[in-house]
């Protein structure tokens, strides 16, 4: 086993580091510590962020990338690359059908030709080599399932009841004892949500639990066309979302902030430049330019070969690709929101003063107009985040998104698409996506709406 | 009183307002009883955070939602009770028998829509009905009534379109259209100039005068009470303490409250000392409060202030809350001294001086067409010549728009002049450029008026303080050192550095502005209006400690203001601007004593009095013309009550008075420097 | 403001040129003309004849950008950057892969595109902007709390949920209208764009309807509301009259600006609905990746945008009297 590093891994741990360096800073600077303190106090937001971090979760064990040995040599590696995820998930991934199969099936979704024991050949559902296999012919799939969700839920609860019962523990004012502690609890009286919390904190593990413990037996979201678990795809394709939420910003991010801050301060001809720039980038509609710029990759990447010598390598770059693209589109919003904020700001009092007492130009934009502008960069990234996750969809559906072999959830949808045709129809491939699609970006939503309402002065009353 | 409680049309009894916030309820107004008769004035007087608007807001039911709301009282107008009316029924009371004009006739009125649209939707009554034609009489008549001229034409402007006291004057147009009985003032002059608030102020006495009706005016500006009110109350943290007619409150002022308030009021026979101020802030409206309110910052305070709440007593015909109304010794403010100059700091001025500024120039083009030519200039100074010797202050007067606050920034070289010179300690700061301008700068700071924009607030105050001496390269031990010193020196305390700007009150930030200026231990500092924003007894503090700095350290000051008591209380040289020049200039004494220039004396009969006994009343017409394009001839002439025929013509030339007094018009001979 | 139309239009030059250049690095830089001609002949066969073939039927036989054999001005001039990019400025934009005028192609597509752009266009703003004032007049009540809540969730959704299951429920299970097509003229067309339309306009329901109210709830703290209702006047003519006129002006920095893009269609619901217009031709063209294609529909795009912010600063003007264009 070799460790081997994608690029878009890189990022997304210098991506941590820049927010783990972030969190620091914030934490010693009052500004920006209390409306994170306020964001904490949101029911909704901290549900949201238990939901969000589950996903990251998944995300970072996808990427944590290795090289597999080749069975039977010492140092010869296989040239597909897995990840933890994989590894983790490989029970799944093994357990392939011959084609579609409905949720909890344990027969395949369409009728085929089979030899039946008398000889003769008969058009009948087979049953499917993975699917409630365990399952003999007369047993109930349905008491099965209840037994199964009924034990894994059960579990989940033994061991959250004392979680939560700790928690209250912790709540009890110095008065009264448990039951005091128990009440200011399910009242929502206590300063961090910590209901909310526990509440969506048992119902996710309940799911994973569910998930995990069901999976083992049955295809609990189907199978797809060649026969892969569908539950596999959603959440290998999670990893595809985030770093398209994320990474986009990260790259278009010093650009913005340089560019914006640079124009409203410098004036003049460095801000014609940087408006003619932005102005000229933003002309062209979104959709049009990532158009232009992945066929250009296409083609690049049809032409040198030996560059892109694997199926994940080459995948993972024109992930990257995209990131840089989508946030050479995005990053002109951003550009000009600041520029116009520092062009209100280097009027201001402040700022005048700095220069009457002969601070250098740099230091008024590092010391004084950066740390203004804060609030402006963190609201737009995570409002920025739910609408690229959208956008991945888009684009996939487009044929300009991700690589069509990458896991991901434009590519199932725009799978779905033909499967929605079929008769009977298909439905759960997109059922999946929307499900995981929707969980991400909902949580992400009513957690940048959160964080608006924290920083943004102008909701402030 | 004055008013007896029969005849009064507005009757107020126990109002209490409050508002919901995640700290905690606020009580802000807690209790509140007057009454105004038809035809009266009463003036309710307080600082911020007193109560006083939210008073103005909750008698006509406009308190914002959800967070404030009215927790009881009754307010009666004409008999009826408000408190009892449904919202549906509430709304043919506002504007109708009540109407209210705000504070900002700038974003009071909808930009949007125009100044006819905006009256014609305020008529009530009939004069909804009447046809077209005659809808257009009444509200031609409305904008004559409030002295807007042409106003046929003005209805189908927008309010951009006017200037700030004709803003104010179509607001007071606005409340008349639905003939009520009873007007609410809040803060009716404060956002505008001197001479603007003499009109608004006259206009509503005339109105007063023709309709009979019933004025409440709040206000934290005690000129304008004297100027207008029969009634005064006097309002501190949500109640009032004190009542009087106004002679006699400006005779004899009972609450401690409102003496201190009168003595911390700076004035010229308050040179010699410092200025009295009040102690402490105002308390908290989240407590509540077991004896007087006022208890904690008062020098009169006895035990049982502390314990039991005052009770209302009348000592005729003043009616006031404070348990020691009796036994207070008579008030004392030092009169005015007449006017002499006092040898010890008012020698020559130095031949050299520290700033020395000529023919300043300071013109904006207006870019139009295609190719984006000039077409024209703002000519926001044009052409100022001053100077400042060490350790004497320079006021630099004039009303909003004059290019006094432009011309401080352009001596600071933080606009860069289009024309003329500043030599500053022997450097020409017009000629310098790059570093070498970036280092003399230390020694030239400016403080702002806005207590809150002047101070960045993602910046703890030891790093603002020391912003100058981290420009100037001091290493980060001493600077923590200085910084210390220099809080102390301003009178806050060295914890102050670690915290931000946010967590301290308007004045204690004027103080940290302050510092910062001082870091570098500069001799001259750029003052413009750093008290403006500021209460009356806080603004009282910043200039003592000016002052003290400048007797100490030997700093001069450029202070630029339009407040009149505070130059006459700091100043030593006065300079008085119009339009981008200065029409006059001289000492002190020689300019407020016997003002020559017809604008000077009427920017000074336009401060409202005290006492009442100023000199007569000069009300200038119009307003200030656009620096774009200033009138012909001496810019002064279309408001001079004085003008002639050769004003209109040509500007005046320097008449130098005395070796320091010098002024341009045409009234005083022809141009004898 | 004539003056000012102008210098706009004039400034609008630097920035087409830009644009070309862009798309011209794009397709001419990081590929070679030989990439494309290889691509486009397929893989296998390519014999070095027939990309000089391709080529040289296209024009891209010449230098990128500087031809040093040309005398004069033909240095300049017989490069395919001039004759392939700014050819587009007098929007000739040449043929596409399959031997079609791009031109003739668009112009005969606008016509659909618009057909169901402008309808929804309209429609939408009309609904956004009422389900705004009604959350803004139930504002700190239960309606509005849960109002932006559904906001919310609507905006989680996925544009392709709404096309797809827009698709399956009308129109596949109550089998109310045509699942897709177009139908030429007639009142009976209409039936062939009721689909897309209420599916557009459901896809931006909640982004929209949350961000105009937080439009509308920004004016109404605002002093000149607190005048009129110390006027007397009741909270819908508030509303009606006095807020909903200037928070027109936030709303129209991001409306106008799409008005002319509207000829482009949408690229979505074109393709899943099967309607003839530009944005189904433009997802074609990628799909086959003609670069012709897209790289005219990039022009397009831009010189709309460029008319779009013209047109945004003329409705300030319109609306707002304050604003006076130079």
């Amino acid at each position: 086993m070799v460790p081997h590093i994608l690029w878009t891994d890189v990022l997304i741990y210098l991506l941590l580091a820049v927010i783990a360096g972030f969190a620091v800073y914030a934490s010693r600077h009052e500004h920006l510590r209390t409306p994170w303190r306020q964001v904490t106090r949101r029911p909704m937001a901290m549900g949201a962020l238990v939901v969000l971090l589950a996903f990251v979760a998944v995300g970072l064990l996808d990427s944590v990338h290795y090289r597999p040995r080749l069975p039977g040599s010492a140092t010869q590696t296989s040239s597909e690359v897995r990840s933890a995820l994989d590894a983790l998930l490989s029970p799944l991934r093994r357990r392939t059908e011959k084609t579609y199969s409905a949720p909890f099936a344990t027969h395949a979704h369409g009728r085929e030709t089979v030899l039946r024991p008398d000889g003769a050949l008969a058009r009948a559902y087979p049953r499917l080599l993975h699917g409630g296999a365990h399952l003999t012919d007369g047993e109930s799939r349905l008491a099965d399932i209840l037994v199964k969700v009924a034990t894994a839920t059960g579990t989940v609860l033994l061991l959250w009841l004392p979680l939560a019962a700790w928690v209250a523990w912790r709540q009890r004012s110095p008065g009264d004892g448990w039951a005091g502690g128990w009440q200011r609890l399910w009242r929502g009286e206590s300063e961090l949500p910590w209901r909310t919390l526990l509440l969506t904190l048992v119902v996710l593990l309940a799911a994973i639990a569910n998930l995990a413990w069901l999976s083992a037996y049955y295809h609990v979201l189907g199978t797809d066309q060649v026969g892969q678990d569908v539950l596999l795809k959603s959440l290998k394709s999670v990893r595809t979302g985030l770093v398209i939420g994320t990474l986009t910003t990260l790259v278009m991010l010093p650009f913005a902030l340089f560019f914006g801050i640079l124009a409203g301060y410098a004036r003049g001809l460095i801000d014609d430049v940087i408006q003619y720039v932005y102005t000229t980038l933003s002309s062209i509609p979104d959709v049009l330019l990532i158009a232009a710029g992945v066929l250009s990759l296409q083609v690049y990447m049809a032409h040198h070969p030996e560059t892109f010598d694997n199926v994940t390598t080459r995948a993972d770059w024109r992930l990257l690709f995209l990131c840089l693209i989508l946030g050479l589109t995005s990053w002109t919003g951003l550009c000009r929101l600041l520029r116009g904020e520092v062009l209100k700001l280097r009027e201001a009092d402040y700022v005048l003063a700095a220069r009457s007492l002969g601070a250098s130009h740099f230091a008024i934009m590092a010391r004084h107009l950066l740390p203004n502008v804060m609030h402006i960069v963190l609201i737009a990234v995570v409002l920025d985040f739910s609408g690229l996750v959208l956008a991945e969809a888009v684009l996939s559906y487009i044929g300009v998104g991700v690589d069509p072999t990458m896991d991901s959830w434009g590519n199932m949808i725009n799978g779905a698409r033909l499967e929605m045709a079929r008769e009977p129809m298909v439905w759960w491939t997109l059922g999946a996506a929307f499900l995981f699609m929707f969980t991400l970006v909902l949580a992400a939503n009513l957690f940048a709406d959160a964080v608006r309402d924290a920083f943004d002065p102008r909701l402030r009353r | 009183m004055t008013t007896p409680v029969d005849q009064a049309i507005l009757r107020v009894r126990g109002l209490r307002a409050v508002f919901d916030t995640p700290e905690g309820v606020v009580h802000a107004v807690d209790g509140l009883d007057l009454s105004v008769a038809p035809g009266m004035t009463l003036a309710l007087v307080g600082e911020s955070g007193s109560g006083k608007s939210v008073t103005a807001l909750s008698l006509l039911r406009l308190l914002p939602s959800p967070a404030g709301r009215l927790a009881g009282g009754e307010v009666q107008v004409a008999g009826v009770d408000l408190m009892r009316l449904s919202e549906r029924q509430m709304r043919t009371w506002r504007g109708r028998r009540m109407a209210m004009i705000f504070q900002e006739p700038q974003s009071s009125l909808n930009p949007v829509m125009t100044v006819g649209d905006q009256l014609r939707e305020a008529l009530a009554g009939e004069d909804r009905r009447l046809p077209p034609a005659a809808r257009l009489r009444r509200l031609v008549e409305l904008l004559n009534a409030v002295g807007i001229a042409d106003p046929e034409h003005r209805l189908d402007e927008y309010p951009h379109q006017l200037s700030g006291g004709m803003k104010q004057r179509a607001m007071i147009a606005m409340a008349l259209a639905g003939r009520p009985q009873v007007l609410i003032a809040d803060e009716p002059t404060t956002a505008l100039d001197v001479t603007i608030q003499a009109q608004i102020l006259d206009l509503l006495q005339r109105l007063q005068r023709e309709t009979g009706l019933a004025i409440l005016l709040i206000t934290h500006d005690l000129g304008v009470v004297a100027t207008i009110a029969d009634e005064v109350a006097v309002m501190y943290a949500g109640v009032i303490v004190e009542r009087a007619p106004r002679a006699t409150f400006f005779a004899s002022p009972r609450h401690p409250y409102s003496r201190q308030l009168f003595r911390s009021l700076p004035a010229r026979g308050k040179r010699g000392g410092s200025l009295e101020t009040i102690p402490g802030m105002v308390p908290s409206l989240r407590q509540t409060f077991a004896g007087c309110r006022f208890a904690d910052r008062c020098e009169h305070v006895e035990p049982r202030c502390r314990q039991q709440e005052p009770p209302w007593l009348t000592i005729a015909p003043t009616g006031v809350r404070c348990h020691r109304a009796n036994d207070l010794p008579p008030l004392t403010i030092s009169e005015p001294v007449p006017a002499h100059p006092t040898p010890s700091a008012d020698t020559a001025p130095s031949p050299l001086p520290l700033l020395d500024v000529s023919d300043l120039h300071m013109h904006f083009p207006i870019r139009r067409g295609v190719l984006q030519r000039a077409v024209g200039y703002v000519r926001a100074v044009d052409g100022v010549s001053l100077s400042i010797a060490r350790g004497r202050t320079l006021a630099l007067v004039g009303e909003s728009g004059c290019g006094k606050t432009t011309a401080g920034k352009a001596i600071l070289q933080l606009l860069r002049p289009t024309r003329g010179h500043v030599r500053f300690d022997g450097y020409d700061l017009t000629a310098l450029r790059g570093e070498s301008l970036r280092l003399l700068r230390q020694h030239l700071p400016i403080v702002f008026q806005d207590p809150v924009g002047s101070l960045n607030p993602r910046m703890p105050v030891g790093e603002i303080v020391g912003e100058g001496l981290c420009v100037a390269g001091v290493p980060w031990h001493e600077r923590q050192r200085r910084v210390a010193e220099l809080l102390e020196q301003v009178g806050l305390p060295d914890e102050a550095m670690r915290r931000y700007p946010h967590e301290f009150s308007g004045g204690q930030r004027q103080r940290i502005s302050i510092a910062r200026a001082l870091a570098t231990q500069p001799r001259l500092i750029v003052c413009d209006e750093p008290t403006s924003a500021l209460d009356v007894s806080v603004q009282a503090q910043i200039l003592n400690l000016l002052k003290q700095l400048q007797e100490r350290q030997g700093i001069a000051y450029l202070f630029i203001t339009h407040n009149m008591g505070v130059v006459e209380y700091l100043a030593h040289d006065v300079a008085v601007m119009y339009l981008g020049r200065i029409v006059e200039q001289g000492r002190l004494e020689e300019v407020f004593a016997a003002p020559r220039h017809p604008y000077t004396q009427a920017l000074l009969s336009a401060v409202p009095v005290l006492n009442g006994e100023g000199p007569a009343r000069i009300i200038l017409g119009g307003d200030i013309p656009s620096p774009s394009r200033p009138p012909s001839g001496c810019h002064f002439h279309p408001r001079c009550p004085m003008a002639g025929a050769r004003c209109r013509r040509e500007y005046p030339a320097e008449s130098r008075l005395t070796a320091t007094h010098v002024v341009r018009c045409h009234l005083l001979g022809s141009g004898t420097g | 403001m004539m003056a000012y139309v102008l210098r706009r239009l004039l400034y609008a030059i630097p920035i087409l040129i830009g644009v070309n250049l862009l798309t011209f690095w794009l397709f001419f830089f990081v590929n070679s003309p030989d990439d494309m001609a290889r691509m486009h002949l397929g893989m296998k066969r390519v014999t070095p004849a027939a990309i000089a073939q391709w080529k040289e039927a296209r024009g891209f036989d010449k230098p990128l950008l500087l031809n040093r054999e040309a005398a004069g001005v033909e240095k300049l001039t017989d490069t395919i950057f001039f004759r392939h990019s700014l050819r587009l400025f007098v929007f000739d934009f040449g043929r596409a892969e399959d031997n079609r005028d791009i031109r003739r192609e668009i112009g005969e597509r606008m016509g659909p595109s618009l057909a169901i752009a402008l309808p929804s266009f309209l429609v939408g703003l009309l609904t956004y902007v009422s389900f705004a004032l009604l959350l803004v007049f139930f504002r700190a009540s239960y309606v509005d709390v849960w109002g932006v809540v559904l906001c919310v969730v609507l905006m989680s959704i996925s544009t392709m949920f709404y096309v797809i299951g827009g698709q399956y429920l009308i129109g596949k299970l109550w089998s109310l209208v045509p699942i897709s097509g177009y139908g030429d003229d007639g009142p009976g067309a209409i039936r062939f764009l009721l689909l897309p339309m209420a599916v557009g306009i459901a896809a931006a329901v909640g982004l929209r309807t949350r961000l105009y109210r937080t439009f509308f709830l920004e004016e109404i703290n605002k002093d000149y509301v607190r005048t009129a209702r110390a006027k007397g006047l009741n909270e819908w003519r508030v509303l009606f009259v006095h807020v909903l006129r200037n928070a027109l002006i936030p709303i129209l920095t991001g409306v106008v600006v799409v008005i002319p893009a509207l000829f482009l269609g949408s690229l979505i619901l074109e393709s899943f609905f099967g309607i003839p217009g530009l944005g189904s031709y433009t997802i074609d063209a990628i799909h086959a990746q003609d670069f012709f294609v897209v790289r005219a529909m990039v022009f397009l795009g831009s010189v709309l945008y460029i008319v779009g912010l013209i047109l945004t600063d003329i409705s300030y003007m319109l609306v707002d009297p304050r604003v006076r264009l130079y």
